[in-house]
């Protein structure tokens, strides 16, 4: 039989490798390349929009564009950018990190990325139908009923398909943090990194039902004929606004508890000083996730709930800073009697300190409800939001796209592009969205394609677009650097190439072999490498023999599902009853066949037993810990 | 572990759905899962009370007029028992009893089957006699959108439970099917708990 | 060094731009209600910057204490697991904090949320307050003074230093009505009447020449950006007689032969089946399409937005696409020169008698 670990693949049979994969590693891989190509698309619609809101009624753009590129913008970012390139980091650190071989459900690893993939597709083609969505990533339902075309259609759809994905994704990581632990890896020696995807994926869990049926109602409206939202017919549009913000507060957490979990593995390292507080940061996670679904109304402060909500809400929006705080004084204080190195990573990391308190407290001031009705919807709120999600998200991605880069690839991103990536952002970031706080105070409402001269917003706009074009150059390099590392970067031969990890990703091999750990290690405390490491060992302590490896076997069906998904979502949007009126029989034809491709491929699925293959104990002893190959 | 081979009452383990760590994972991945599926009724429960008896004018029927409580009580008895035979098969499995665990689940569908008819009868009674339909109000929307959520959750369980029984029907239990049997009567209890919410939300509160 | 950089930068912008404009900024209350909230601002910034001084205190401390340098770059720094007492004070410190804050936070949106002066009545059981009816287009404002059966459009005029309650509604799709010198917003909402006031100080309006800023603040379409409208906030007696003047209004015929072709030319094209040119238009709130024409001499704007001369009239009625696209008058009209001249020359003979 041939030796599985070591057969040669050429292109196609990468590709086809790709396609069908269940292995953890090459998903994060998947999940970062698309990730990584939603945000370049994302970023030059961010650009175009600054360029539009250069000068005063500025006629780069036309006004429905304008609308149709802040929505594109938005949802690109949220959905299909940074929650997917976190994933990537989930699923290639995380099974690592609590000592398993996959995640609990490899299968359906690869369909929720598959699904991801095809929902952020659908999103896009709406380019190329030219008829895009145009009622801001929130989609309120009044605008987004009255939308003509077929924009809201590929909205609604393409975020339903992708939100299956990430829902799956979610039970997936909750699953495999509960039942896949090495032994002696209890919860309370889980590295934060893998606390925060636990409480993430609980959020993603809880707050994502809620826009699976705020977006069914909403396509009822617009292709069945339902009556959710109109208002002659007794519908209720304010409905939209609380189930999106049920699932938008949580998902604001959603994205910055991975981010922070992710700080809280670079800080340490290059601190070369444990955590400060870990228990108490695992409280506050846990804090912040639970608090997160109790404030979704301070996003409708004006909506005119009343005095008494907006109190509570007001009240409880406050609580969340308490947890935070916690966080960011724990972070300080693990560099406190510390041996600070200064690395790409770090640097984020330190970057991300001061711009994350700036953007929490700007969010503690929005609590105050009063104060919001001034705040809600100017360049306050776009600024607020901004530092939160680039100056904790985003930065957090960066710096792990230079951290974990040797540990997915096996090499080294090159350092000097990496600082000069970094100026350029950092001092980009804070030139575009710092002075946009007083553009909001100054009265300037949010998603405004022009604004007229002489009214005091001319000279703020100029700043913050050369701001965006620093920040759109530091991305470039950025890009360079991928491609330049790709082709000619330095090999990373060792374990632990940054010289102070503390987690048992940092125990193997870079990449690591297909089945990561040899044996299952055997945890003996927190910080399970570092503890070794302090003890002279050179490995982990095992807690098997060497056996037979049990693993999952690949499989092209999680495309077909999607894909199914995919037509009926086409088939769905021409259905003879949509609002546009320009629906046909056909319509109903490809919905039909759509959903019979999706269950068919599910019944095949369940219907053929799938055992997995074994990697035999020899093959092991032959295979040097010299790690899988790279891409 | 032998995933597929063949046991005898004897050797076969006291918990059969999680005897392998396939098993345990599909367990938690599914009450994982249920978990999700409760925020999507409550989600579907606050739209409901929100649009309850919303309708354009006066001449549409509220609850009062449409709902009648035999019927519906009906239904659940129905789908009450069907939960409980449900119970009965997976008595049998832990008991090896393949063939026992195989008719449990069979009168199991044919009673979520009936209760499946009651229900597009009792939809068909409210388009036809009423007009009450998914357009004609706000209130229909809401109101066929929650009970027609938890019919496709009806159909999709039958759906898992007849596949199961004739998948396997020549082969008896293993530890690989015994999960799946175990899960599927799991998401069968909770359309079950689903259906006793709808009952009272719904129906009995929609009578006062 | 990057960081002080920005800090100047900062600095310097904030001095060449001031607090804004007074017409338009929230740093400029112009009224109660945005005093109340500007002094929030203020009062939530402080503690804001205390917090971030802190932070930023300790983080240059431990940059410049503990850098890895050649001499311990072998060390092992001690492992500490935590501290239960500093952790408990970065707990209960920002509570206090966020106490502070809330008490304010609490009286103040229980106090703006208050509208029971709205129903509050004189002797001869007339309303005391000033209440505006204000109805939201895409994109255009109408407001209606229900006590004095006046119904205007794009000018709100208010009396100033006195409670102004406004009733808000959508006809289309959601708005948000926002005055930022004279307070925050509130939605106008398709679903509910939204209540809330506002005050207007006579000295604050007297600097702008009497004229605030309005904005619609929540996105409508694709000129959201152009859904403004201006507040005319004029002293009591003023108002009062601007009240009665658009009361007593009268349609004149016009005098001059060029405004006479445009009323006809205003007739023939049935802009007067959309368009009321008497403020006491009685048809009902869902007939009432497009904006009020009466008094337009007086407007402030030219479609809420564009210098008030005859040179825009003209333009924004041969091209309104153009100028605020996707509205609901008509994308583009082809009259001629003279007809333009004649419509403008009409329109501008639309005015109260004084």
């Amino acid at each position: 039989m041939m030796n599985t670990l070591t057969a040669k693949k050429g292109f196609w049979g990468t590709l086809w490798e790709y396609l069908t994969t269940t292995d953890h590693k090459k998903i994060a891989h998947l999940y970062f390349f698309a990730g990584g190509f939603f945000f370049v698309l994302g970023g030059i619609e961010a650009l175009l929009i600054r360029i539009q809101l250069m000068f005063p009624e500025n006629d780069f753009l036309e006004a429905a564009t304008f609308n149709e590129l802040f929505t594109m913008h938005g949802t690109t970012m949220i959905f299909l950018a940074a929650t997917p390139l976190l994933f990537a980091f989930m699923n290639a650190v995380m099974p690592l990190q609590i000592g398993a071989r996959d995640v609990a459900f490899p299968f359906l690893n690869s369909l929720g990325f598959w699904l991801f993939f095809f929902g952020g597709v659908f999103l896009n083609l709406s380019f190329v139908f030219g008829q895009v969505p145009d009622a801001g990533w929130t989609s309120y339902a009044s605008l987004s009923m009255d939308s003509s075309g077929h924009g809201i259609d590929f909205y609604l759809i393409g975020l339903q398909i992708a939100g299956f994905g990430t829902l799956m994704s979610g039970i997936n990581f909750l699953a495999t943090i509960i039942t896949m632990r090495a032994p002696g890896m209890s919860f309370m020696r889980m590295p934060m990194f893998t606390w925060t995807t636990f409480v993430a994926s609980g959020l993603i869990l809880f707050a994502f039902p809620p826009l699976t049926i705020s977006i069914f109602l909403l396509m009822f409206d617009r292709l069945f004929g339902s009556q959710f939202f109109n208002v002659a017919m007794g519908g209720n549009t304010i409905i939209w606004e609380h189930l999106f913000w049920i699932f938008g507060h949580p998902e604001v957490y959603i994205l910055i508890l991975p981010a922070f979990g992710l700080f809280s593995e670079i800080i340490p390292t290059f601190s070369r000083k444990r955590l400060f507080g870990y228990s108490s940061m695992v409280f506050a996670t846990f804090l912040i996730g639970f608090l997160g679904f109790m404030v979704w109304a301070h996003h409708m402060f004006t909506v005119g709930m009343g005095s008494v909500a907006n109190a509570i809400f007001a009240v409880a929006t406050m609580a969340i800073a308490v947890p935070t705080g916690i966080k960011i004084f724990n972070w300080l204080l693990t560099m406190w009697g510390g041996s600070i190195k200064i690395t790409v990573p770090m640097l984020y990391a330190l970057g991300f300190i001061p711009s994350f308190v700036i953007g929490g407290v700007t969010g503690i001031m929005q609590a105050v409800a009063p104060l919001d009705y001034q705040l809600h919807d100017t360049y306050f709120i776009v600024a607020h939001f901004h530092y939160v999600i680039i100056g904790g998200v985003v930065f957090a991605i960066l710096a792990s796209t230079h951290f974990y880069w040797p540990k997915m690839f096996g090499r080294m991103l090159n350092e000097k592009l990496g600082y000069l990536t970094f100026a350029f952002f950092f001092v980009g970031f804070h030139m575009t969205f710092f002075i946009q706080h007083f553009l909001g105070l100054w009265g300037m409402p949010r998603r405004v394609f022009t604004f007229l001269p002489d009214q005091g917003l001319d000279f703020g706009n100029l700043i913050s677009s050369i701001g965006a074009i620093l920040m759109g150059v530091g991305a470039v390099i950025l890009v360079v650097n991928i491609i330049v590392t790709t082709i000619k970067g330095e090999k990373v031969n060792v374990n632990d190439p940054w010289g102070d990890g503390r987690t048992m990703d940092w125990a193997i091999a870079s990449p690591p072999p297909v089945y990561n750990f040899k044996q299952i290690p055997l945890v003996r405390g927190y910080d399970t490498w570092w503890l070794e490491k302090m003890e002279g060992n050179k490995e982990l302590p095992p807690s098997e023999p060497l056996q037979d490896i049990h693993m999952p076997n690949g499989s092209i069906i999680p495309i077909f599902i999607s894909l199914g998904l995919f037509i009926a979502g086409f088939g769905a949007m021409y259905v003879p009853s949509n609002v546009v009126g320009d629906g046909s029989p056909w319509g109903t034809v490809f919905l039909i066949v759509g959903l019979v491709i999706t269950f068919g491929s599910m019944l095949l699925r369940s219907l053929r037993d799938d055992l997995g293959y074994y990697i035999p104990k020899k093959d092991l002893v032959d295979d040097v810990d010299r790690g899988g190959k790279a891409i | 572990m032998n995933l597929t081979g063949k046991f005898t009452l004897q050797n076969w383990p006291d918990r059969p759905e999680i005897a392998t760590q396939e098993g345990k994972n599909k367990l938690i991945g599914l009450w994982l899962f249920l978990g999700g599926e409760t925020v999507l009724f409550a989600t579907l429960f606050a739209t409901y009370l929100a649009l309850k008896n919303r309708v354009p004018d006066s001449s549409h029927p509220l609850t009062q007029d449409l709902y009648s409580l035999p019927l519906v009580f009906a239904m659940t008895a129905v789908l009450l028992t069907s939960s409980l035979t449900s119970v009965y098969a997976i008595y049998h499995m832990r008991n090896y009893n393949f063939k026992a665990m195989q008719a449990w689940f069979a009168i199991t569908v044919l009673l979520g089957f009936t209760f499946l008819c009651l229900e597009i009868y009792e939809f068909f009674h409210y388009v036809t006699d009423f007009g009450h339909t998914f357009r004609s109000s706000a209130f229909g929307s809401a109101y066929y959108f929650l009970v027609g959520t938890h019919g496709a959750h009806v159909i999709f369980g039958l759906g898992w439970i007849t596949g199961l029984l004739i998948r396997n029907a020549k082969r008896g239990l293993n530890l690989y099917n015994a999960p799946k049997y175990y899960c599927a009567s799991l998401y069968w209890h909770f359309i079950d708990v689903v259906w006793v919410f709808i009952f009272s939300v719904v129906y009995l509160m929609g009578m006062v | 060094m990057k960081k002080w950089r920005l800090l100047l930068v900062g600095l310097i912008v904030l001095l060449l731009a001031g607090c804004g404009e007074p017409y338009l900024s929230t740093m400029q209350p112009a009224g109660e209600v945005a005093k109340i909230q500007f002094d929030l601002l203020l009062l939530s910034t402080a503690i804001m910057v205390l917090v971030i001084t802190t932070v930023v205190l300790i983080y240059v401390i431990v940059l410049i204490r503990f850098r890895r340098t050649k001499e311990n770059e072998n060390v092992i720094p001690k492992q500490v697991e935590g501290s239960n007492k500093l952790e408990a004070i970065w707990t209960i410190i920002p509570i206090i904090l966020l106490i502070i804050l809330a008490i304010p936070t609490l009286i103040s949106t229980f106090y703006l949320g208050d509208n029971r002066g709205m129903h509050k009545v004189n002797a001869q059981g007339e309303r005391e307050a000033v209440v505006v009816n204000v109805r939201a287009h895409q994109y255009w404002w109408e407001f209606e003074y229900p006590d004095y059966g006046i119904i205007t459009s794009q000018d709100l005029v208010v009396p100033t230093d006195e409670r102004v309650y406004f009733n808000l509604l959508a006809s289309d799709v959601k708005h948000s009505f926002w005055v930022p010198a004279a307070g925050g917003k509130l939605d106008v909402n398709t679903d509910n009447e939204n209540t809330f006031w506002l005050v207007f100080d006579s000295d604050k309006a007297e600097e702008v020449n009497n004229i605030f800023y309005g904005k619609c603040a929540e996105l409508c379409g694709p000129s959201h950006a152009l859904m403004d409208f201006k507040v005319v906030a004029l002293p009591r007696e003023e108002f009062d007689a601007w009240v009665e003047a658009m009361q007593n209004y009268e349609v004149t015929e016009p005098e001059s032969a060029v405004a006479k072709e445009g009323q006809q030319l205003f007739e023939a094209n049935s802009c007067i089946g959309c368009h009321a040119i008497t403020p006491d238009d009685p048809r009902p709130v869902e007939a009432r399409t497009a904006p009020n024409l009466a008094d337009f001499g007086n407007r402030t704007t030219v479609a809420g937005f564009m210098e008030f001369n005859k040179e825009n009239i003209k333009k924004w009625l041969q091209n309104p696409g153009e100028y605020k696209p996707g509205n609901k008058m008509y994308d583009h009209a082809n009259f001629t020169e003279e007809e333009l001249d004649a419509l403008a020359e009409y329109l501008l003979t639309l005015k109260a008698q004084e």
